[in-house]
């Protein structure tokens, strides 16, 4: 934390007027999007697109939730396919037991469904947090690994194992299949950006990356490590467990390979790092770049598995180019901060320095990092 | 109590054969502090040699492997000199990421030159077994053991009879000091990286010609080598040996006594017990890496 505070407080004086200067920009960027996100399946209507459209925003919203543990703490969780299966199986299984007609109603039950994958995710990060850094991404693969073959196994009679299970068959058809799950979808995904947004300019999100830049040290000041770190990760499980119930009511039945996906844990953390870990826009960039990507390749050369072997390459591609991703790079040349960048202590984390999202906001008065500093 | 006795004497022999591929695993991270997660695709990969060798060359598998230790050690060098060593900034956790992606692209590549299907390795004596008190053992089951022993045996051989086993140690023990007293640590890591794949290729036929397979398989192989080393304790080459032969009497004593279904799991919940009580795992040092 005091890192962040020196490094940041001479950044800030040079930053702030050009970040100003841009801040109304942004925000009418930020409108256009979200008008351009809104617009997009009334416009294009062909299904064809419509669905990849779907698939995206589902990544990214995931990926936002992910980035809320993973890029604000630092810690890489590999794992979190566990709490999308979870909620893909929580819908399936309030549907059947409930008895739930295909409609609008499954999707009442999909903040149920979420609340009960975060439900899950107390117990895993109580188990995988007591571990740091490489330790917790191994531990969070053999979790996953266990949920999946807890699935697969049909263990407390719950997942119907290998056979699958069925959903609701949605009542709607043709051409607009897929604009009640798209908005459903964009609605989960507006609220885990906001929730990102407001985790990031809270004293709360400071405490996450003061975590991220030297957990010994924010220990030391006060940070309640255990409880920020385990809550922020309920938190992240709580919306992908949401992205796979509204993921499984669309593909309309679930599998265990397919629900409790080891490609899902990659792509999410591939596409944060595309896109800038630790950044607000990143993961949105990330989804929006590789999704369509990953989509069609499935589509195109999937048989054969090339699409693995074309992913692979992408991933090796990004982490070897553009470690820190594409969002803090170009906002780097914006606001020319290289130079401050450079020159900042990068404590033992895999994203850039804090602040880099926060290039234009890490200068409002409340969460300016010496302010926080002076009120302690 | 015969069923016990199978179960025990199954799991040592199979248990070898994992003890073979954590050591790899365990030594990479030890010596590099990564953790290589496409050590299970390797072990696929290296089964696909000696199925190719065998279907198309008529190479024997135990004489294929003079050819594929040496081909997956250049794999493994090579690997490690173009995409680890040029993760400066945080490489312990970036490269999960890359040895993941590794993991992805081999898999991808099985399945275009071989297909999905499930094959297993074949050959005159696989199909052979001995019985031994009350029941019958499969023989590839002996000689996979015997192949993982002897193997297990060099690698004990070069790590504390060779000066390049030295550095290997002295860079297990700190990485800093190695540097200090002239030890090549670039060198050494991309030859252990090598070694550490080399292995997969000797525990890839042993594990084809016991195992039935396809280029899916790596997930499974990886989480249980995961579970192995998190188990013994990262870095821990005697508790990873340990953990394996355990890991795998247990799930054959659980398959035999209870049922298949709970095999793996009985393993897996017992890991998470010993996380909760020592999360640095059973022969792991406290926390001496976890910065």
């Amino acid at each position: 934390m005091a890192t962040t505070a020196q490094s940041q407080a001479p950044t800030a004086a040079r930053g702030a007027p050009r970040a100003q200067r841009w801040r109304p920009y942004q925000i009418a960027f930020w409108l256009v999007c979200l008008a351009a996100v809104i617009a997009f399946p009334l416009v294009i209507s062909d299904p064809a697109i419509t669905t990849v459209a779907f698939f995206t925003l589902v990544f990214a919203a995931a990926g936002s939730a992910w980035n809320i543990f993973c890029g604000y703490t630092g810690y890489i969780a590999l794992g979190h396919a566990v709490f999308f299966g979870t909620g893909c199986y929580a819908l399936t299984i309030i549907c059947a037991r409930w008895h739930i007609a295909g409609g609008w109603a499954p999707f009442e039950f999909v903040p149920l469904a979420g609340l009960i994958a975060a439900v899950v995710a107390v117990p895993v990060g109580l188990v995988a947090l007591r571990t740091r850094r490489h330790t917790f991404v191994v531990i969070t693969i053999a979790i996953f690994f266990i949920f999946q073959l807890l699935a697969e196994n049909n263990i407390f009679g719950l997942t119907n194992g290998m056979t699958g299970a069925e959903l609701p068959i949605p009542p709607w058809s043709g051409y607009v299949y897929n604009l009640p799950f798209y908005y459903v979808i964009l609605v989960i995904l507006l609220l885990a950006v906001g929730t990102s947004w407001f985790v990031r300019h809270s004293k709360y999100g400071l405490e996450l990356l003061a975590i991220r830049d030297d957990e010994g040290r924010a220990l030391g000041l006060g940070v309640h490590t255990t409880r920020v770190k385990l809550s922020a990760f309920v938190l992240s499980a709580f919306f992908v467990g949401m992205c796979g119930a509204v993921w499984a009511y669309y593909v309309e039945s679930v599998f265990p390979p397919f629900a409790f996906d080891a490609l899902f844990d990659v792509l999410i953390a591939l596409m944060a790092f595309l896109g800038g870990l630790g950044t607000i826009s990143g993961p949105l960039l990330g989804a929006l770049l590789l999704e369509p990507a990953q989509q069609y390749l499935t589509i195109a050369v999937g048989q054969n598995g090339l699409n693995l072997v074309v992913e692979g390459l992408v991933f090796l591609a990004v982490i070897l180019l553009l470690p820190e991703g594409i969002v803090p790079a170009v906002s780097n040349r914006l606001f020319g901060r290289s130079a401050a960048r450079s020159a900042t202590p990068v404590a033992p984390g895999p994203a850039g320095p804090a602040g880099a999202p926060g290039s234009t906001e890490a200068q409002s008065p409340t969460t300016d990092p010496g302010s926080v500093m002076a009120e302690r | 109590m015969s069923l016990v006795l199978q179960g025990i004497v199954t799991g040592i022999l199979t248990g070898g054969v994992y003890a073979l591929m954590a050591a790899g695993l365990t030594l990479v991270f030890g010596v590099m502090d990564i953790i290589n997660i496409a050590q299970g695709a390797f072990v696929i990969l290296g089964a696909y040699l000696s199925y190719a060798l065998a279907t198309h060359f008529h190479v024997d598998l135990f004489l294929g492997l003079f050819i594929t230790i040496p081909v997956m050690f250049v794999l493994g060098v090579i690997l490690e000199w173009t995409l680890i060593r040029p993760l400066k900034r945080d490489r312990t956790q970036l490269s999960i990421l890359v040895t993941y992606a590794i993991a992805i692209i081999t898999e991808g590549l099985l399945y275009f030159f071989f297909s999905a299907d499930t094959i297993k390795l074949f050959a005159w004596y696989t199909t052979q077994s001995v019985h031994v008190f009350s029941f019958y053992l499969p023989d590839i089951y002996l000689m996979a053991f015997g192949l993982s022993a002897l193997l297990l045996g060099a690698l004990y051989l070069l790590l504390y009879r060779t000066k390049f086993g030295r550095s290997v140690r002295a860079m297990m023990q700190n990485r800093a000091a190695a540097l200090l007293i002239g030890i090549d640590v670039e060198r050494v890591a991309a030859l252990t990286f090598g070694v550490g794949v080399a292995l997969t290729a000797a525990g890839g036929m042993a594990y084809g010609a016991t195992t039935a397979f396809n280029p899916n398989s790596h997930y499974d192989l990886i989480s249980r080598l995961l579970v192995i080393i998190i188990f013994a304790g990262m870095g821990s080459l005697g508790g990873a040996l340990i953990a394996s032969v355990g890991m795998l009497v247990i799930e054959n004593l659980t398959t035999l006594l209870l049922s298949p279904t709970w095999a793996s799991t009985v393993f897996y919940v017992l890991l998470v017990f010993i996380l909760i009580v020592r999360p640095q795992g059973l022969f792991g040092k406290a926390d001496a890496r976890s910065q």
